[in-house]
Order: C-alpha cells, then sequence, then structure tokens
C-alpha cells in the first residue's frame, strides 16, 4: 500500500500538474481534489500548489482560503494531517493562519523566476525529514508576492522554536524578514514556502538537479511507516 | 440604498513598496513637496436595508475576515453619506 496525497485544485492554480507528478514520481499516489469539494477522498496528506488563484485578487490567497475545500482542510490540518503549501499554497496557509505571518508584494516590484538557493533549517518536520539540517539545495523561485512578514514577536518566537524552515541563502530575493523562504507550524505537520520543490525533481529539466524530490519522499515514507 | 465604506491600509510598520515608488515618481512629474505616500484600497459597499448598528456589526467583520488581513492591515468602515 502506498500513500495517497491528494493535490487541490483552485480555479488559477498553475502548478498541480508539476506537484502531481512530484507526487508521483517519490512513488505515491497523487489524487487531484477539486476546490468545490468539501470531501478530501480520504487522502493521507494535502499538497497546495503555486499559481494565482482568483487572479490574486483583494490578496494573494485571500479568497481560496474561503474555498469549500479549504475547510476540511483547515479541520483535518489541525488533526495533524500533513499539508504542505508551495508559493500560491503558503499564500493561502498565512490567510488561514495555519501559518503566522503574512506575504507582500517583493520589495523591488517585479516578477521573479530564478534558481534559488536555500537552506534547510528544520529538517524535523513531516515535509523535511529526508533533508539534514543546514543542508543547501537549489530549487526554483517565481512569484511578485514573496515578501514574508511577521511582527517582531511572531519572528522571535519562530526562531526560538526552529519553525523557520528554510533560509534564502546568498541573496534574498524579495525582502522576506530574516530571509525566510519557508515556515512550518509548531506541530510540524503544516509547511508553507515559496520557492517550488515540485519543480526540481527530474536531473533532466530545471536545475539538473533533484533538490527538491526530498519533499515528497519525506512524507511518503512518514505515511508508510505510519 | 446606503453606501458604506471600508478603508484598509497596510500597518504602519509594514513596508510599502509600491507607496514608495509612487512617491519617487512625484518629483519626476513635478509635483514636489510630498515626503511619503502609502498605498492603500477603498471598498464601497452598496447596503440592502437600514445601515443600522446590527448591519455595521456585520461590515466589520467581514472586514476583520477577509476584506482586510489583519496581520499586515488595519481597517476603517464608515458610512458613506
Amino acid at each position: 500500500m502506498t500513500a495517497r496525497i491528494g493535490v487541490i485544485t483552485f480555479p488559477g492554480t498553475l502548478d498541480d500538474r508539476d506537484t502531481q507528478r512530484a507526487v508521483r514520481l517519490a512513488g505515491a499516489e497523487a489524487v487531484p481534489l477539486w476546490h468545490k469539494d468539501k470531501d478530501l477522498k480520504q487522502v493521507d496528506a494535502v499538497v497546495l500548489p503555486g499559481g494565482f488563484s482568483y487572479g490574486d485578487y483583494l490578496r494573494a490567497g485571500a479568497i481560496s482560503r474561503f474555498s469549500p475545500v479549504m475547510d476540511t482542510v483547515i479541520e483535518q490540518a489541525k488533526a495533524g494531517m500533513p499539508v504542505l503549501g508551495i508559493c500560491n499554497g503558503f499564500q493561502v496557509l498565512t490567510e488561514t493562519h495555519l501559518l503566522p505571518g503574512a506575504m507582500l508584494r517583493n520589495n523591488h516590484l517585479h516578477f521573479i523566476c530564478r534558481d534559488q538557493k536555500l537552506r534547510v533549517e528544520n529538517a524535523g518536520t513531516a515535509w523535511t525529514a529526508d533533508y539534514t539540517a543546514g543542508q543547501e539545495i537549489n530549487i526554483p523561485l517565481k512569484n511578485i508576492d514573496g515578501r514574508y512578514v511577521a511582527d517582531e514577536r511572531t519572528l522571535d518566537e519562530l526562531e526560538a522554536e526552529g519553525r523557520v524552515a528554510f533560509r534564502y541563502l546568498d541573496v534574498n530575493p524579495n525582502g522576506s524578514l530574516r530571509d525566510i523562504a519557508g515556515i512550518t507550524n509548531a506541530a510540524g505537520n503544516v509547511v508553507g514556502l515559496m520557492p517550488h520543490p515540485e519543480h526540481a525533481v527530474e536531473p533532466l529539466i530545471g536545475t539538473g538537479r533533484t533538490d527538491g524530490l526530498g519533499f515528497f519522499t519525506s512524507i511518503l515514507k512518514k505515511l508508510v511507516n505510519a | 440604498m446606503a453606501r458604506v465604506v471600508v478603508d484598509v491600509m497596510l500597518k504602519p510598520e509594514i513596508l510599502d513598496p509600491q507607496g514608495q515608488a509612487v512617491q519617487r515618481a512625484l518629483p519626476r512629474l513635478g509635483f514636489e513637496g510630498i515626503s511619503d505616500v502609502r498605498q492603500g484600497k477603498r471598498f464601497e459597499l452598496e447596503v440592502e436595508g437600514p445601515v443600522d448598528e446590527p448591519a455595521l456589526a456585520r461590515i466589520r467583520e467581514m472586514a476583520e475576515t477577509f476584506l482586510a488581513n489583519t496581520v499586515i492591515e488595519d481597517f476603517v468602515v464608515r458610512v458613506d453619506s
């Protein structure tokens, strides 16, 4: 038996197919989920992929956050189901307040698309166990609303509890506070990041490395061994 | 029908690069003397029925949960007369 990992499609989602592919390459079953369905089809984990759901209207992720599927995702996430938010998915997770802080327009106001070096700061989450703490990875980054902000107290709390899961290395591409590229909730089941691991899972394309595959193998091992 | 306006602004401590870009463009266009610009959003709500305290309470709830993200934004609700 393998794990079933749901990938949600909102109107305006772009990276659902790539995410499903990454899930399959890791050896799990990818289950497409639709934003209007409350039913999660008994998946073991959920990925909110990147894109521009609802055209980023109001705020990135603000309208998707109230879609029927998210009611169930929020409920299940609080009960411990692993959830990964990538890019727009991370924005949705901050809008739900499953993850603290918020995402804002890049400080230089440009859309950015580049290979980005990150340091995995927390290899203890459901989605990062196949990495080692301090490991450097290189995966694509592509967004215009990628600037992570939170108040000082929240930032200090995240740092103290080891909940800064990923930090930008070499260059801070968007003005994110404390170079934060991704964070986790206290339980380690809900993780969000701006860069795109699902675009770095095959040697043929992208950086020529498979640095992103670990997200999907991590969750698969966790679910299969559970 | 009555109109209620909700103004949403980034909190003062949050960097607003869009406002800064506008501010920097002003002198180039001959508009001098503006030391800072903050950019926000304005929602105009056409309300069915009376704009009484319960209606305003619903609108404040709407602003708090949806129109504004209070992690980064403040909002003001007022009746447009």
